[in-house]
Protein backbone atom coordinates (compact mmCIF):
# COMPACT_ATOMS: atom_id res chain seq x y z
CA UNK A 1 0.00 0.00 0.00
CA UNK A 2 1.36 3.83 -0.54
CA UNK A 3 0.96 6.55 1.48
CA UNK A 4 -0.77 9.54 -0.40
CA UNK A 5 0.90 12.63 0.13
CA UNK A 6 -0.57 15.95 -0.92
CA UNK A 7 1.66 18.96 -1.60
CA UNK A 8 -0.96 21.83 -0.78
CA UNK A 9 -0.79 25.47 0.69
CA UNK A 10 -4.26 27.46 -0.46
CA UNK A 11 -1.93 30.23 -1.85
CA UNK A 12 -0.39 30.19 -5.30
CA UNK A 13 2.72 30.96 -6.55
CA UNK A 14 4.58 29.59 -3.32
CA UNK A 15 6.21 26.62 -4.49
CA UNK A 16 4.04 23.61 -4.92
CA UNK A 17 4.91 22.43 -7.96
CA UNK A 18 8.88 23.08 -7.28
CA UNK A 19 8.10 21.28 -3.66
CA UNK A 20 6.10 18.50 -5.50
CA UNK A 21 9.20 17.85 -7.94
CA UNK A 22 12.00 17.76 -5.73
CA UNK A 23 10.47 15.78 -2.98
CA UNK A 24 9.31 13.39 -5.58
CA UNK A 25 12.52 13.27 -7.11
CA UNK A 26 14.10 13.01 -3.55
CA UNK A 27 12.00 10.49 -2.33
CA UNK A 28 13.02 8.31 -5.50
CA UNK A 29 16.58 8.88 -5.40
CA UNK A 30 16.36 7.23 -2.14
CA UNK A 31 15.23 4.08 -4.27
CA UNK A 32 11.37 4.75 -3.08
CA UNK A 33 8.77 4.08 -5.88
CA UNK A 34 7.17 7.35 -6.46
CA UNK A 35 4.10 8.75 -8.38
CA UNK A 36 3.64 12.57 -8.57
CA UNK A 37 0.13 13.44 -9.88
CA UNK A 38 -0.40 16.56 -11.13
CA UNK A 39 -3.96 17.66 -9.73
CA UNK A 40 -3.91 21.35 -11.76
CA UNK A 41 -6.27 20.21 -14.71
CA UNK A 42 -6.32 23.32 -17.48
CA UNK A 43 -3.21 25.15 -16.06
CA UNK A 44 -0.26 21.77 -16.18
CA UNK A 45 3.00 22.79 -15.11
CA UNK A 46 4.53 19.82 -13.45
CA UNK A 47 5.62 18.50 -16.49
CA UNK A 48 7.65 21.60 -17.38
CA UNK A 49 8.99 21.48 -14.07
CA UNK A 50 10.26 17.68 -14.34
CA UNK A 51 11.39 18.56 -17.72
CA UNK A 52 9.19 16.09 -19.50
CA UNK A 53 6.64 18.20 -21.37
CA UNK A 54 8.15 16.81 -24.54
CA UNK A 55 6.89 13.71 -23.63
CA UNK A 56 2.92 13.62 -22.59
CA UNK A 57 0.92 11.94 -24.40
CA UNK A 58 -2.25 11.14 -22.11
CA UNK A 59 -3.14 12.99 -19.17
CA UNK A 60 -5.12 12.05 -15.97
CA UNK A 61 -8.40 12.83 -17.41
CA UNK A 62 -7.64 10.84 -20.75
CA UNK A 63 -7.06 7.84 -17.62
CA UNK A 64 -10.44 8.75 -15.57
CA UNK A 65 -12.62 8.76 -18.82
CA UNK A 66 -11.19 5.96 -20.16
CA UNK A 67 -9.68 7.18 -23.44
CA UNK A 68 -6.14 5.80 -21.77
CA UNK A 69 -4.94 3.44 -19.88
CA UNK A 70 -3.17 4.65 -16.35
CA UNK A 71 -0.01 2.56 -17.88
CA UNK A 72 0.08 4.32 -21.47
CA UNK A 73 0.12 7.77 -19.22
CA UNK A 74 2.37 7.60 -16.66
CA UNK A 75 5.90 9.52 -17.87
CA UNK A 76 8.73 7.35 -16.47
CA UNK A 77 11.58 9.69 -15.82
CA UNK A 78 14.62 9.05 -17.29
CA UNK A 79 16.87 9.83 -14.81
CA UNK A 80 15.59 8.56 -12.01
CA UNK A 81 13.99 4.89 -12.67
CA UNK A 82 11.81 4.86 -9.78
CA UNK A 83 9.84 8.09 -10.67
CA UNK A 84 6.93 8.56 -12.45
CA UNK A 85 4.92 11.35 -13.58
CA UNK A 86 1.10 11.79 -14.27
CA UNK A 87 0.30 14.92 -15.85
CA UNK A 88 -2.88 16.79 -16.05
CA UNK A 89 -5.00 17.81 -18.52
CA UNK A 90 -4.77 21.07 -20.10
CA UNK A 91 -7.30 21.17 -22.00
CA UNK A 92 -10.59 20.04 -19.68
CA UNK A 93 -11.90 21.92 -17.39
CA UNK A 94 -11.87 20.81 -13.73
CA UNK A 95 -14.73 19.06 -13.87
CA UNK A 96 -13.90 16.73 -15.48
CA UNK A 97 -11.79 15.19 -12.40
CA UNK A 98 -14.36 13.09 -10.14
CA UNK A 99 -13.78 11.69 -6.32
CA UNK A 100 -14.36 8.09 -7.99
CA UNK A 101 -12.05 8.52 -11.08
CA UNK A 102 -9.25 9.36 -9.23
CA UNK A 103 -10.01 7.13 -6.11
CA UNK A 104 -9.56 4.39 -8.74
CA UNK A 105 -6.33 5.25 -10.18
CA UNK A 106 -4.99 5.66 -6.67
CA UNK A 107 -5.71 2.82 -5.47
CA UNK A 108 -4.42 1.29 -8.66
CA UNK A 109 -0.94 3.29 -8.51
CA UNK A 110 -0.93 2.13 -4.62
CA UNK A 111 -0.44 -1.47 -5.83
CA UNK A 112 2.89 -0.99 -6.77
CA UNK A 113 4.24 2.15 -5.53
CA UNK A 114 5.19 3.51 -1.83
CA UNK A 115 4.55 7.06 -2.60
CA UNK A 116 1.85 8.84 -4.62
CA UNK A 117 2.40 12.55 -4.48
CA UNK A 118 -0.54 14.67 -5.00
CA UNK A 119 0.48 18.03 -6.83
CA UNK A 120 -2.67 20.16 -5.68
CA UNK A 121 -4.12 23.53 -7.79
CA UNK A 122 -3.88 27.06 -5.82
CA UNK A 123 -7.37 27.73 -4.15
CA UNK A 124 -9.51 25.49 -1.99
CA UNK A 125 -11.98 24.45 -5.27
CA UNK A 126 -12.60 21.09 -6.73
CA UNK A 127 -9.22 20.42 -8.08
CA UNK A 128 -7.29 21.47 -4.46
CA UNK A 129 -10.54 19.50 -2.65
CA UNK A 130 -9.67 16.59 -4.90
CA UNK A 131 -5.92 16.77 -4.31
CA UNK A 132 -5.89 15.93 -0.86
CA UNK A 133 -9.27 14.23 -0.12
CA UNK A 134 -7.37 11.05 -0.43
CA UNK A 135 -4.23 11.95 1.49
CA UNK A 136 -2.93 10.35 4.50
CA UNK A 137 0.01 13.02 4.81
CA UNK A 138 0.47 16.33 3.67
CA UNK A 139 3.15 18.77 2.84
CA UNK A 140 1.79 22.35 3.53
CA UNK A 141 4.15 24.25 1.51
CA UNK A 142 4.33 28.54 3.08
CA UNK A 143 5.92 31.00 2.54
CA UNK A 144 7.29 33.90 5.01
CA UNK A 145 4.82 35.87 4.40
CA UNK A 146 1.20 37.53 5.67
CA UNK A 147 -0.97 35.98 2.78
CA UNK A 148 0.33 32.85 2.52
CA UNK A 149 0.59 32.34 6.45
CA UNK A 150 -3.12 32.63 6.59
CA UNK A 151 -4.10 30.29 3.88
CA UNK A 152 -2.13 27.73 5.18
CA UNK A 153 -3.85 27.91 8.07
CA UNK A 154 -6.96 27.71 6.17
CA UNK A 155 -5.91 24.55 3.71
CA UNK A 156 -5.11 23.04 7.46
CA UNK A 157 -8.73 23.68 8.43
CA UNK A 158 -10.00 21.88 5.04
CA UNK A 159 -7.74 18.84 5.77
CA UNK A 160 -9.17 18.41 9.06
CA UNK A 161 -12.77 18.74 7.76
CA UNK A 162 -12.67 17.91 4.33
CA UNK A 163 -10.61 14.94 3.80
CA UNK A 164 -11.69 11.01 3.30
CA UNK A 165 -10.46 10.11 6.70
CA UNK A 166 -11.59 13.43 8.45
CA UNK A 167 -15.19 12.16 6.59
CA UNK A 168 -14.44 8.43 7.68
CA UNK A 169 -13.27 9.65 11.41
CA UNK A 170 -9.71 7.82 10.85
CA UNK A 171 -6.37 9.24 12.07
CA UNK A 172 -6.26 12.63 11.05
CA UNK A 173 -4.05 13.69 7.96
CA UNK A 174 -0.15 14.13 9.15
CA UNK A 175 0.66 17.43 8.48
CA UNK A 176 4.14 19.01 7.81
CA UNK A 177 5.22 22.45 7.11
CA UNK A 178 7.65 23.07 4.27
CA UNK A 179 8.34 26.99 4.54
CA UNK A 180 9.94 28.06 1.15
CA UNK A 181 11.72 31.45 -0.06
CA UNK A 182 13.16 31.74 3.03
CA UNK A 183 15.45 34.61 3.38
CA UNK A 184 17.67 34.81 6.35
CA UNK A 185 19.02 38.09 5.81
CA UNK A 186 15.80 39.98 5.49
CA UNK A 187 14.62 37.78 8.36
CA UNK A 188 17.78 39.53 10.24
CA UNK A 189 16.89 42.69 9.30
CA UNK A 190 13.22 42.26 10.47
CA UNK A 191 11.34 42.60 7.18
CA UNK A 192 10.56 38.74 7.17
CA UNK A 193 8.40 36.52 9.43
CA UNK A 194 10.87 34.78 11.33
CA UNK A 195 10.52 30.87 10.96
CA UNK A 196 9.63 30.55 14.77
CA UNK A 197 6.82 32.80 14.28
CA UNK A 198 5.55 30.75 11.43
CA UNK A 199 5.89 27.62 13.06
CA UNK A 200 3.98 29.23 16.29
CA UNK A 201 1.02 30.80 14.13
CA UNK A 202 0.71 27.54 12.36
CA UNK A 203 1.62 24.92 14.78
CA UNK A 204 2.32 21.98 12.90
CA UNK A 205 5.95 19.77 13.14
CA UNK A 206 8.49 21.79 10.48
CA UNK A 207 9.63 19.25 7.65
CA UNK A 208 12.12 21.77 6.21
CA UNK A 209 12.64 25.47 5.30
CA UNK A 210 14.44 25.76 1.56
CA UNK A 211 15.94 28.86 1.45
CA UNK A 212 15.16 31.69 -1.22
CA UNK A 213 17.96 30.96 -3.97
CA UNK A 214 18.68 31.34 -7.44
CA UNK A 215 19.33 27.95 -8.33
CA UNK A 216 15.10 27.40 -8.13
CA UNK A 217 14.80 29.49 -11.59
CA UNK A 218 17.72 28.04 -13.18
CA UNK A 219 16.17 24.43 -12.57
CA UNK A 220 12.56 25.43 -13.99
CA UNK A 221 14.24 27.07 -16.76
CA UNK A 222 16.06 23.65 -17.44
CA UNK A 223 13.50 21.00 -16.33
CA UNK A 224 15.88 19.69 -13.74
CA UNK A 225 14.17 19.28 -10.23
CA UNK A 226 15.90 21.98 -8.05
CA UNK A 227 16.76 18.64 -5.93
CA UNK A 228 19.40 17.15 -8.69
CA UNK A 229 21.37 20.41 -8.13
CA UNK A 230 24.12 19.19 -5.95
CA UNK A 231 25.35 22.73 -5.22
CA UNK A 232 22.04 24.45 -4.50
CA UNK A 233 21.23 25.11 -1.38
CA UNK A 234 17.70 24.92 -2.21
CA UNK A 235 18.44 21.51 -3.44
CA UNK A 236 20.33 20.12 -0.41
CA UNK A 237 17.54 21.77 1.89
CA UNK A 238 15.36 19.60 0.16
CA UNK A 239 17.30 16.87 0.28
CA UNK A 240 17.29 17.36 4.40
CA UNK A 241 13.90 17.50 4.14
CA UNK A 242 13.41 14.42 2.46
CA UNK A 243 15.59 12.90 4.83
CA UNK A 244 13.51 13.50 7.58
CA UNK A 245 9.98 12.79 6.06
CA UNK A 246 11.66 9.25 6.02
CA UNK A 247 12.26 9.79 9.50
CA UNK A 248 15.88 10.38 10.24
CA UNK A 249 17.51 13.15 12.23
CA UNK A 250 18.42 15.73 10.30
CA UNK A 251 19.66 19.52 11.46
CA UNK A 252 17.98 22.50 9.92
CA UNK A 253 20.60 24.31 7.57
CA UNK A 254 20.57 27.59 6.07
CA UNK A 255 19.00 29.38 8.45
CA UNK A 256 21.23 31.88 9.46
CA UNK A 257 22.18 35.21 7.07
CA UNK A 258 25.76 34.33 4.74
CA UNK A 259 28.22 36.43 5.85
CA UNK A 260 29.39 38.26 3.17
CA UNK A 261 32.89 39.71 2.13
CA UNK A 262 33.84 42.96 0.87
CA UNK A 263 34.73 41.22 -2.21
CA UNK A 264 30.81 39.23 -2.72
CA UNK A 265 29.30 43.14 -1.55
CA UNK A 266 31.04 44.74 -4.68
CA UNK A 267 30.66 42.40 -7.36
CA UNK A 268 27.54 40.42 -5.91
CA UNK A 269 27.02 36.94 -5.78
CA UNK A 270 24.23 35.48 -4.55
CA UNK A 271 23.16 32.46 -2.59
CA UNK A 272 23.62 29.37 -4.58
CA UNK B 1 16.62 61.18 -7.71
CA UNK B 2 19.79 62.22 -8.06
CA UNK B 3 22.73 60.58 -8.63
CA UNK B 4 24.18 61.88 -5.49
CA UNK B 5 21.52 59.78 -3.71
CA UNK B 6 23.92 56.85 -4.69
CA UNK B 7 26.56 58.34 -1.95
CA UNK B 8 23.62 59.14 0.72
CA UNK B 9 23.39 56.58 3.29
CA UNK B 10 19.93 55.11 2.91
CA UNK B 11 17.67 55.16 5.63
CA UNK B 12 17.11 51.39 7.16
CA UNK B 13 13.67 50.57 6.66
CA UNK B 14 11.30 50.01 10.44
CA UNK B 15 11.36 46.27 10.65
CA UNK B 16 7.59 45.34 9.89
CA UNK B 17 7.84 41.50 10.57
CA UNK B 18 6.64 41.94 13.69
CA UNK B 19 3.60 43.55 12.98
CA UNK B 20 3.15 40.88 10.36
CA UNK B 21 2.90 38.63 12.91
CA UNK B 22 0.51 40.13 15.59
CA UNK B 23 -1.84 40.85 12.53
CA UNK B 24 -1.70 37.02 11.62
CA UNK B 25 -2.52 36.28 15.19
CA UNK B 26 -5.32 38.01 15.56
CA UNK B 27 -7.44 37.52 11.66
CA UNK B 28 -6.02 33.42 12.05
CA UNK B 29 -7.93 33.78 15.95
CA UNK B 30 -11.10 34.82 14.42
CA UNK B 31 -11.36 32.65 11.32
CA UNK B 32 -10.45 29.19 13.30
CA UNK B 33 -13.28 30.48 15.27
CA UNK B 34 -15.01 30.96 11.93
CA UNK B 35 -14.64 27.45 11.80
CA UNK B 36 -16.15 25.83 14.48
CA UNK B 37 -19.09 28.04 15.11
CA UNK B 38 -20.58 31.42 13.00
CA UNK B 39 -19.22 34.65 13.27
CA UNK B 40 -22.08 35.92 15.14
CA UNK B 41 -21.40 39.43 14.72
CA UNK B 42 -22.70 40.46 11.46
CA UNK B 43 -25.96 39.05 12.18
CA UNK B 44 -25.57 40.42 15.53
CA UNK B 45 -25.79 43.71 13.83
CA UNK B 46 -28.38 43.27 11.41
CA UNK B 47 -30.76 42.33 14.46
CA UNK B 48 -30.17 45.01 16.18
CA UNK B 49 -30.94 47.21 13.42
CA UNK B 50 -33.99 45.73 12.70
CA UNK B 51 -35.24 45.79 16.28
CA UNK B 52 -34.46 49.26 16.35
CA UNK B 53 -36.28 49.79 12.69
CA UNK B 54 -39.06 48.48 14.76
CA UNK B 55 -39.47 51.31 16.77
CA UNK B 56 -38.30 54.28 15.14
CA UNK B 57 -38.32 54.62 11.23
CA UNK B 58 -34.83 54.85 9.87
CA UNK B 59 -32.99 55.54 7.15
CA UNK B 60 -30.87 52.72 5.98
CA UNK B 61 -28.55 55.14 4.59
CA UNK B 62 -27.82 56.77 7.96
CA UNK B 63 -26.89 53.78 9.50
CA UNK B 64 -23.12 53.46 10.20
CA UNK B 65 -21.37 50.49 11.58
CA UNK B 66 -17.81 49.65 12.14
CA UNK B 67 -16.08 46.64 13.72
CA UNK B 68 -12.51 45.90 15.11
CA UNK B 69 -11.33 42.58 15.39
CA UNK B 70 -9.03 42.56 18.04
CA UNK B 71 -6.91 40.21 19.91
CA UNK B 72 -8.74 40.09 23.28
CA UNK B 73 -11.80 42.23 22.54
CA UNK B 74 -13.67 43.44 19.88
CA UNK B 75 -15.81 46.35 18.96
CA UNK B 76 -18.67 47.08 17.37
CA UNK B 77 -20.34 49.71 16.92
CA UNK B 78 -23.94 50.87 15.60
CA UNK B 79 -24.56 54.50 14.87
CA UNK B 80 -28.06 54.76 13.80
CA UNK B 81 -29.42 58.49 13.15
CA UNK B 82 -32.92 58.56 15.09
CA UNK B 83 -35.50 61.46 13.08
CA UNK B 84 -35.72 64.07 15.45
CA UNK B 85 -39.32 65.29 16.32
CA UNK B 86 -39.30 67.53 13.23
CA UNK B 87 -38.15 65.03 10.77
CA UNK B 88 -40.45 62.50 12.04
CA UNK B 89 -43.46 65.43 11.88
CA UNK B 90 -42.28 66.15 8.06
CA UNK B 91 -42.24 62.49 6.97
CA UNK B 92 -45.73 62.33 8.02
CA UNK B 93 -46.77 65.40 6.14
CA UNK B 94 -44.98 63.98 3.00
Amino acid sequence: MAEVIVVTSGKGGVGKTTSSAAFATGLAQRGKKVVVIDFDVGLRNLDLIMGVERRVVFDIVNVIQGEARLNQALIRDKRVDTLSILPASQTRDKDALTKEGVGTIIEELSKDHDYILCDSPAGIEKGALLALYFADQAVVVTNPEVSSVRDSDRILGVLQSKSKRAEEKRDPVKEHLLVTRYDPARVEKGEMLKLDDIREILAIPLLGVIPESESVLRASNTGTPVVMDAESIAGQAYKDAVGRFLGEKVEHRFLEAQKKGIFSRLFGGRAA
Amino acid sequence: MSWLDFFRSRKPEPATADQAKERLQIVLAHERIGRTREDFLPKLQQEIVMVVAKYVAIDPGKVNVSLDRGGDMSTLAIEIDLPGPQGAGLRRAS
